[in-house]
């Protein structure tokens, strides 16, 4: 096969990938459709054609018990971001630019922190959450998402550290920056992009966990993940609207991860794959 | 790079990440294992004794927890062997010139963002449903009887759901460590006069073994873990059948109650993680010290 | 101004003793080259002048004044980078500005003179725009710019050249000169270009495994290398040495004698030989001649000379230029 690609293999393979990437899609091309569908027609056979009613969407809307979970999510998912990032980014700094003989290890060390499987440790963390009033709270599943997502964070702005140049850094050092200079006027403009893929990342995986947000919260700190879970029968009365509810649930989260491939990358398999 | 100046501060700036991560490590964990030789039952809260080993040898002898382990080695193989297997072939396809290569590669990643409750209640209401799902419609379109998928085979069912979920991330990962192939190999390859399979065989294959590694080290990992999907389709039944070594620990935990037990469950699962981690950690520090 | 001594400086990496023990004087206003093979100390020894690395032991004076534990901002130098350096998120005015900007300079001062730093260094129609859109000549000059406005005591340049083609090298090596004529500031820049050394250098510093092997303007060191090493280093093509009978004759245990003062005979001459592979360069050409008295030997003759491979010469080196090693590789006068 020569280097020049016939039309007809480039015909045959996007014919195949179409296929495929349909197929894989279905589900959830197939939900969001049937939000737009009325009940009836949900439960009545298989039809991609909805009537494009968003009477469902409209009743979520309105319904607060939808909201609370909703911005619960937000609430947890950016609040452990952020609070990640505070902590994350001075260790990903000293890491980065003071490496010392122990930093390769300690990078491994809490990488490995995150292999911990969850339920080893259900038992006393539900009952330290529960004694100590942090069960069913925002700040309760803020902190243990900000805990388990921290290694990814710190592993994330290390790597993209490193990947500002250290000349450049000296460079300023030697235009007389101070270090709060070189810090204000040029290691952060450059650090601005990692440190928003990072955000990007988090904001997915926070929002995403679906043990600890279950299994520590209850009617008033539910995330979507435990609003959702919580439906695990619906009758199918109500299918079209719980299509409204988990399409609103999860179109932020695939939205921002279409445009985080090549964090996910990184991100996820902690520098073993260029 | 550090001078003087910036080391001290360097210690501080890290002083917060270790001690919390370090925190996080030990307490919880001396909880698990303290825990694990009581008696604790929270029916009873009040009445804590020394078990010694008694937890571990219940454990050990419930049939239950028996074919969790096995449940977990069925979920963690089966999924595995989907998501390489159709990884690979995923990848191979996204790397031929394609129109729309953008979208189809959005429409692939998809799954991996949908959150575990809302995948298994659109595979188990939406799809196998028995009644108003699309594979039974399918199914009565040919003339075949609907599959009450969650009922003749839960984990089964639950291997593809949560298959589904993962192949975006290995065919992610393996598209971009078959891009990494250099070109020019792929042309000598050619011009030494091997064809497609060949050139699969004994040079795409060898230079993606240490992707498809790191996918299964990784994707075990998470998949030891897989709860959320077998709380919201079948509870893990019917019986045990779709329960898997970390759903066992959850019900022994908060439905029956049993700290004691749910701790010992606890310690065991930890270890079969470490085990596995102890491999992957190998795969990263080889990269780090590049 | 510009005058900087090194005394009895040493730099130890951990175990690794990379510069044991250095003196070093420059004057003010010289255009001084460190020059060497990969991994000498040169880039080392220019980070130790600048601040950037710390001293294990010894003194850096300016001026005078010890400077030894002053940060780099504090010690009045400038440093042109091998990368460049340049701020990809700051335009070219900001990137020259910035050192201006840090030192608190008022904002009309500071335009003045970042406008005459672009005016010298042709960058006037380029100071809107960002390091990525400028070619490699122009990040470089860019650099240069950054620099020139601190009106530092010293330019240090860090092997500024290595990262552009040839023909742009023998520009910017131009270039680079003449603004120490118009600065007429010191200037201490590293290369392991010998041509470089040779063509910029007021005095020329070679070093090797950290130590200074010479001292002297390009002319001493073509003419009197005083060890092997720098005899080796310097002139293009290298030296040719000859041991064994043929340097006991004359008195040494080594002697060496460049290619452009070997005589060619097809007649008669010193050591017989075949003729191996010939580089026509135009100008010049350069014949390796296997003789069984001398071993391989360079020669060069000019342009039109035809000779080719096979045929049989006699080489003759020139008795004056003939330089003397002893056993330890030191000159012998």
């Amino acid at each position: 096969m020569a280097r020049a690609v016939t039309t007809r293999h480039k015909i045959t393979a996007t014919t195949a990938a179409w296929v495929v990437a349909f197929l894989i899609f279905f589900p959830i091309l197939y939900t969001i459709l049937t939000s737009f569908k009325t009940e009836a027609e949900a439960i009545a056979g298989v039809s991609l054609i909805p009537s494009g009613t968003f009477e469902n969407y409209v009743e979520v809307q309105s319904q607060r018990d939808y909201f609370k979970p909703f911005a619960n999510s937000v609430i947890i998912s950016v609040g452990s971001t952020l609070i990640a990032l505070l902590i994350g980014i001075p260790a990903a700094w000293s890491m980065a630019f003071s490496p010392t003989r122990r930093t390769k290890d300690v990078l491994m060390w809490m990488l490995s922190t995150k292999m911990m499987p969850a339920v080893g440790v259900l038992v006393p963390m539900y009952l330290l959450f529960r004694d100590t009033g942090l069960l069913d709270t925002t700040s309760g599943l803020t902190m243990v998402l900000t805990l388990i997502n921290l290694p990814i964070v710190i592993w994330m702005l290390y790597t993209y550290f490193r990947e500002i140049p250290g000349e450049i850094l000296e460079a300023a050092r030697m235009d007389g920056a101070s270090l709060f200079n070189e810090i204000v006027y040029v290691l952060t403009p450059m650090a601005v992009p990692g440190i928003a893929s990072t955000m990007l990342l988090n904001i997915i995986l926070a929002w995403n966990e679906a043990f600890w947000t279950i299994r520590l919260s209850a009617a008033n700190a539910a995330p979507l993940t435990a609003f959702i879970a919580s439906f695990s029968s619906p009758q199918g009365l109500f299918w079209a609207k719980l299509s409204a509810a988990s399409t609103l649930a999860i179109a932020p989260i695939l939205i921002m991860g279409w445009f985080s491939q090549k964090q996910l990358v990184r991100g996820l398999t902690f520098g073993a794959v260029k | 790079m550090a001078t003087r100046q910036t080391r001290a501060l360097a210690r501080i700036m890290i002083a917060p990440s270790v001690i919390l991560l370090l925190i996080w490590m030990i307490v919880p964990l001396a909880m698990t294992l303290y825990f694990s030789f009581q008696n604790y039952n929270l029916l009873n809260p009040t009445n804590v004794s020394f078990a010694g080993l008694f937890n571990y040898k219940y454990f050990y002898t419930d049939p239950a927890f028996f074919q969790s382990i096995w449940n977990t080695l069925l979920l963690v193989g089966g999924v595995l062997l989907i998501t390489v297997v159709g990884g690979i072939l995923l990848a191979l396809l996204l790397d031929q010139p394609i129109f729309g290569q953008g979208i189809v590669r959005i429409l692939v990643i998809s799954p991996f963002f949908v959150m575990p409750p809302v995948a298994a209640l659109v595979w188990k209401n939406m799809l196998m449903h028995p009644g108003y799902g699309v594979f039974a419609d399918i199914a009565r379109f040919f003339g075949f009887q609907p599959v009450d998928w969650f009922a003749q085979y839960p984990l089964f069912s639950i291997v593809l759901i949560v298959a589904w979920q993962w192949l975006p991330f290995a065919t992610l990962i393996l598209l971009t460590a078959l891009q990494s192939l250099d070109i020019e190999q792929r042309e000598a390859a050619e011009m030494d006069g091997a064809n497609f399979l060949n050139r699969f065989w004994y040079l795409t294959l060898p230079h993606l073994a240490r992707a498809i590694t790191v996918v299964i080290l990784i994707q075990t990992i998470f998949l030891l873990a897989v709860y959320a999907e077998i709380l919201v389709t079948t509870n893990g039944g019917p019986g045990y059948a779709s329960t898997n070594l970390a759903f066992l620990i959850y019900r022994t935990a908060l439905l029956g109650f049993d700290v004691g037990g749910a701790s010992a469950g606890g310690v065991i699962a930890v270890i079969l993680a470490n085990f596995v981690a102890i491999f992957l950690m190998r795969a990263v520090g080889r990269n780090l010290d590049r | 101004m510009g005058s900087i001594t090194l005394n009895k400086v040493n730099k130890s990496f951990g175990a690794t003793m990379v510069i044991p023990e250095i003196d070093l004087q420059i004057d003010d206003g010289e255009f001084v080259v460190f020059v060497g093979p990969s991994g000498c100390g040169k880039s080392t020894l220019l980070r130790l002048i600048a601040g950037l690395e710390d001293t294990s032991s010894g003194h850096i004076t300016i001026d005078g004044r010890d400077v030894t534990a002053e940060a780099p901002a504090k010690r009045g130098l400038a440093m042109v980078f091998q990368s460049y350096a340049l701020y990809p998120h700051m335009s070219v005015y900001n990137n020259i500005a910035f050192p201006l900007k840090m030192a608190g300079e008022d904002k009309g001062v500071i335009d003045k003179k970042v406008r005459d730093a672009a005016r010298i260094l042709n960058l006037t129609d380029y100071l809107e725009r960002r390091p990525s859109q400028l070619s490699g000549g122009q990040r470089q000059r860019v650099a240069i710019g950054r620099a020139i406005v601190r009106q530092p005591k010293a330019f240090l340049f860090d092997e500024p050249l290595s990262n552009l083609d040839a023909a742009l090298r023998g520009t910017m090596r131009l270039e680079i000169s003449e603004l120490h004529h118009q600065l007429a500031t010191t200037m201490i820049y590293v290369t392991h270009d010998q041509v470089e050394a040779m063509t910029m250098a007021d005095k020329i510093v070679v070093l090797n495994a950290g130590r200074i092997e010479q001292v002297g303007s390009p002319m001493d060191l073509y003419r009197s290398p005083r060890n092997l090493f720098v005899a080796g280093f310097i002139g293009s093509p290298r030296m040719n040495f000859v041991g064994g009978d043929t340097a006991k004759k004359l008195g040494a245990d080594t002697i060496g004698v460049r290619p452009e003062h070997i005589e060619i005979s097809r007649t008669s001459g010193e050591w017989p030989g075949t003729i191996g592979v010939t580089e026509h360069l135009g100008s010049d050409t350069f014949l390796h001649v296997h003789s069984d008295v001398a071993g391989t030997i360079t020669a060069r003759t000019s342009g039109e000379f035809d000779l080719h491979h096979g045929e049989h010469v006699f080489l003759t080196p020139n008795r004056g230029r003939i330089h003397r090693f002893d056993a330890e590789g030191a000159a012998i006068n």
